[in-house]
């Protein structure tokens, strides 16, 4: 198929759900309101730790409006999370302050308010820890007493060849420590859900979650530890308003209005305003990362070391298992034969974190592509050499026994030194300057679950018009139009007779979620084989009417024909008619439950991740103010190696979104947390880019055609922000000669490290 | 709690209401009139989801007190398609230059955008950056929203 000319793959369609979102018609959680619905409020922990020692709700409980007050101590004994650590309402003791201490639903938003406000809570404050580096020091406070240590039991490890060995035989070593910060995902649309039960305690749930099979699930097990055995969960996605991996877990707020719901027997929604959205969502880990690297003479990469510690917060969701993804970039991003990693993830009285856009691959790249620019000047090579000699290929298997296929990551850094004009650009130290950094990320899916697996079932009517029920979820990235541009391909038809549903766990089949730049590829080959069933069915059937051999005949533009003999067609709605009113008569449906090739890692983290792995490569060029440090970005270059671009509109819309999202990261964002407390909890003091801090970007696609993917298609959702940090870093060192090691890169850290190069260079004259 | 007439247009309708002095012009387009499209997105003025245009000017529903709109002109993004169901050139646009992702910042960045094509046909990049300065996106990066604000100038 992919030999012949592609009508619809490949093609700028627009999204399919833009018409109602540009009009205001989609529905958002925002917009959802139900019959007998009461509104839930949250009351959270004054201190960032501490014992609660009484609880007093009588005053909430008179107001009137109120329905129910719930605190940990009138509510079943529940923990979530990836770690089972944290109870939804908390009893005993605070470990943030964003613990949720009591809950209350009523009949308005501002009687729920008011009631919050009327609740007491005795505290004991306790002394706290807010540096994974000072809780691991023996006598540091323990958030959790009864694990006896603020490390979690995690056993992040990669050893791969014999590093020590490596580092003897080095020609060049250098060695340094980067730092990152906390950000988070400032989705547009707040957090909410409603939870409502039926008169048999069956549970529709109306969220915005990204992974609504796993959180069925979960919901289903909250159900039964409430003593509801063998009940229905129902989840329904609104139209969610931003993702980035801030939805892939379920939390204490969603188990609140269940229990809210089920106290008061009416549906209950919880909707976050901006400020609890900043504080009680957990956001992306700070990071502290030592790492050293080496090369030969030569240039080629003998090892590469890392350390990493990582800010847990007080609870465990799946920000604790980066490190299982920044092992990627750390074992397989460059050819680098030996490898060592280890990752502690510490528990704090801070906010508890959770994956974001990248999954820990922004922050261990950070450190790798500071530290390869660092390596090319110790080993007196111009870093664009350095990484062209060092860059991966097609058919190497990587020390952590990554099967790397389809691989473009040559051609897009040199289509990124091209645009940038490197060779004239680099090196003039006047103030401006160019830097790049590479990236790999899951192409393929990701096994990081024990299935990676998405369903699709496909029914056709009677004049050819498709419904598709897929298990993926659309965030905004538009898995909704690249599913309907493959069936619709596949199937010959147009793509406004694809009606694409993706939103219910009563009709959807299920899926592990939207992650790991997964969809477009587990989700999309679910779709092309459930496409390719029905085709052949159809096909089958009409080669009888036509008296055609099957292998002659096709679909196109809505008509069954035969390739060989003209006189030989039917209009598909014709051939399916026939075939529903026939005797004994049929509907035609196919399903596809599609799980990739890939392996869950060993218990030494080895295995290949993914079926395929995307490349790329972001150069960019700054300009630097000496007196004020401030940094213009002039020109900014993404090349991506995407397999093939379905949609090269919206996949463009992929790159520009994380590119500038890692423009944010690299240059302003940072959650600033004081004692437990964070300050900035607003978008007044927490700077998102605007538009007007959007640079000249340049996108570039490169297409490999994978061989495993959709029409060759690889995954396109995180990477676009994966390498922008160290290519930023890298240019301001090629402007000015500083390098900045913790992330963001403030004026005020480089006018700091520009004033300390001056003392340097006077010390030694 | 008393209330009070207020008179203006909406959407093009004579409008003769009684109002509570404490809303705001968001709550009484969303809670009260059932005009969902424009969106909150913070509350407090910083991120433009709410964007109306009242009198030829785009302004946060979120912080206009709702006695503010007396005899005044305001149009709401269900305000932009046509009586026979029409789009508007901008909301197609938009569509067609693939500036809609998760779409919740996009009724508000539209008004935003038809407010200054209204007073500017031909809109420089930095006019329209600083138009939509106020109005956050997280999804897009903003390159296709300003690409499809370009195509409704001259000098496309």
């Amino acid at each position: 198929m992919n030999g012949d000319v592609l009508s619809l793959v490949g093609k700028n369609i627009p999204k399919k759900d833009a018409p109602l979102k540009v009009t205001g018609q989609a529905q958002y959680i925002q917009d959802i309101k139900l019959p007998g619905m009461l509104w839930g409020k949250i009351l959270y922990s004054r201190y960032p730790h501490g014992r609660i020692l009484n609880i007093d709700t009588k005053r909430a409980e008179r107001l009137p409006g109120v329905k129910a007050v719930l605190t940990g101590s009138t509510i079943p004994d529940i923990k979530i999370g990836f770690m089972k650590d944290n109870p939804p309402l908390k009893k005993g003791k605070v470990c943030s302050m964003r613990d949720e201490v009591a809950a209350v639903a009523a009949t308005s938003p501002e009687v729920a308010q008011e009631a919050i406000e009327l609740i007491d809570v005795e505290y004991e404050e306790l002394p706290g820890v807010f540096d994974p580096v000072e809780a691991m020091k023996e006598g540091a406070p323990l958030i959790h007493e009864e694990l006896k240590s603020n490390v979690l039991k995690l056993p992040w490890k990669l050893i791969c060849g014999d590093v020590d060995r490596a580092k003897a035989e080095s020609a060049y070593i250098v060695e340094d420590t980067y730092k990152t910060q906390w950000v988070t995902h400032c989705c547009l649309g707040t957090s909410g859900c409603i939870a409502s039960f039926d008169v048999n305690n069956n549970l529709t749930m109306y969220s915005n979650t990204q992974i609504p099979s796993l959180a069925q699930r979960d919901y289903i097990d909250a159900l039964n530890a409430f003593g509801l055995k063998n009940k229905r969960v129902r989840v329904v996605q609104s139209v969610i308003g931003g993702g980035f991996g801030s939805k892939l877990d379920t939390y204490p707020y969603e188990y609140i209005a269940i229990l809210l719901a089920l106290k008061t027997r009416r549906p209950v929604k919880i909707l976050f305003t901006r400020e609890e959205e900043f504080f009680a969502t957990s956001p992306r880990q700070c990071t502290l990362t030592k790492i050293s690297q080496g090369c030969d003479r030569e240039g080629r990469l003998t090892f590469r070391e890392m350390e990493m510690i990582l800010d847990n917060g007080a609870y465990t969701s799946w920000g604790a298992t980066t490190p299982s993804v920044m092992m990627m970039p750390i074992s397989s991003l460059y050819k680098v034969p030996n490898v060592r990693y280890t990752a502690k993830c510490v528990y704090t009285n801070n906010n508890y974190s959770q994956a974001m856009r990248g999954y820990g691959n922004p922050q261990a790249t950070f450190a790798i592509e500071s530290s390869m620019d660092q390596l090319a000047e110790a080993a007196g090579m111009d870093p664009y050499e350095f990484r062209m000699k060092n860059a991966n290929e097609p058919g190497e298997v990587t020390p952590q026994r990554f099967k790397i296929t389809s691989c473009g990551m040559k051609e897009c850094i040199e289509a990124v030194a091209e645009k940038l004009n490197w060779k004239e650009k680099r090196g003039r130290h006047n103030g401006r300057g160019v830097g790049m950094a590479s990236l790999i990320h899951v192409g393929g899916g990701a096994r990081v679950y024990k299935s990676d697996g998405c369903g699709t079932i496909i029914k056709i009517d009677d004049y050819g018009k498709v419904d598709v029920f897929t298990g993926s979820t659309d965030i905004g990235q538009g898995s909704d139009t690249v599913i309907a541009q493959i069936v619709a391909e596949v199937l010959g038809i147009s793509i406004e007779d694809v009606n694409v549903i993706n939103n219910d766990t009563d009709v959807c089949p299920w899926d592990v979620g939207v992650h790991a730049s997964r969809t477009t590829f587990v989700a999309g080959n679910s779709a092309l084989y459930a496409a390719e069933k029905i085709k052949a069915e159809i096909l089958t059937i009409v080669s009888h009417m036509l008296g055609e051999d099957v292998a002659f005949l096709d679909i196109k533009n809505g008509v069954v024909y035969s390739k060989r003999d003209k006189e030989k067609s039917m209009p598909l709605g014709k051939a399916l008619r026939s075939i529903h009113y026939a005797t004994g008569g049929k509907m035609l449906m196919a399903e596809c439950f599609y799980d990739p090739a890939n392996e869950n890692f060993d218990r030494e983290f080895k295995g290949n991740l993914s079926v395929s792995y995307a490349y790329g490569a972001h150069g960019v060029e700054v300009e630097v103010d000496r007196k004020t440090g401030k940094v213009k970005i002039l020109n900014y270059v993404a090349a991506h190696d995407v397999g093939r671009a379905i949609n090269p509109m919206l996949l463009e819309g992929q790159i520009f979104g994380g590119g500038v999202m890692g423009l944010g990261y690299a240059l302003g964002e940072e959650m600033v947390y004081i004692n437990g407390v964070l300050k900035n909890g607003n978008f007044l003091d927490y700077k998102i880019p605007t538009a007007k801090d959007v640079p000249p970007i340049e996108t570039i696609i490169v297409e490999t055609v994978d061989k495993d993917g959709p029409f060759g298609a690889k995954g396109i959702g995180e990477p676009g922000l994966v390498p922008t940090a160290p290519a930023i870093s890298n240019a301001i060192y090629d402007a000015v000669g500083v390098r900045i090691k913790d992330l963001p890169i403030t004026p005020e850290k480089i006018l700091k490290a520009l004033k300390e190069k001056g003392a340097e260079k006077l010390d030694e004259a | 709690m008393m209330r009070k007439e207020i008179r203006f247009r909406l959407n093009g309708e004579e409008m003769v209401c009684d109002v509570e002095a404490h809303w705001t012009l968001l709550y009484f387009l969303r809670e009260i009139m059932g005009l969902t499209g424009t969106k909150e997105g913070c509350g407090y003025g910083e991120c433009g989801a709410c964007t109306v245009i009242i009198d030829n000017e785009a302004i946060n529903a979120c912080l206009y007190p709702i006695m503010e709109v007396e005899g005044k002109d305001v149009t709401t993004i269900e305000g932009l398609v046509s009586q026979n169901g029409e789009l508007h050139p901008i909301q197609k646009a938009f569509i067609e230059e693939g500036a809609v992702q998760c779409g919740f910042c996009t009724p508000g960045m539209i008004m935003s955008a038809k407010a200054l094509l209204d007073e500017n046909k031909d809109p420089t990049e930095e006019e329209i950056k600083e138009a939509i300065a106020g109005n956050l996106c997280r999804c897009t990066g903003y390159v296709k929203i300003i690409d499809a604000i370009k195509t409704m100038g001259g000098g496309r």
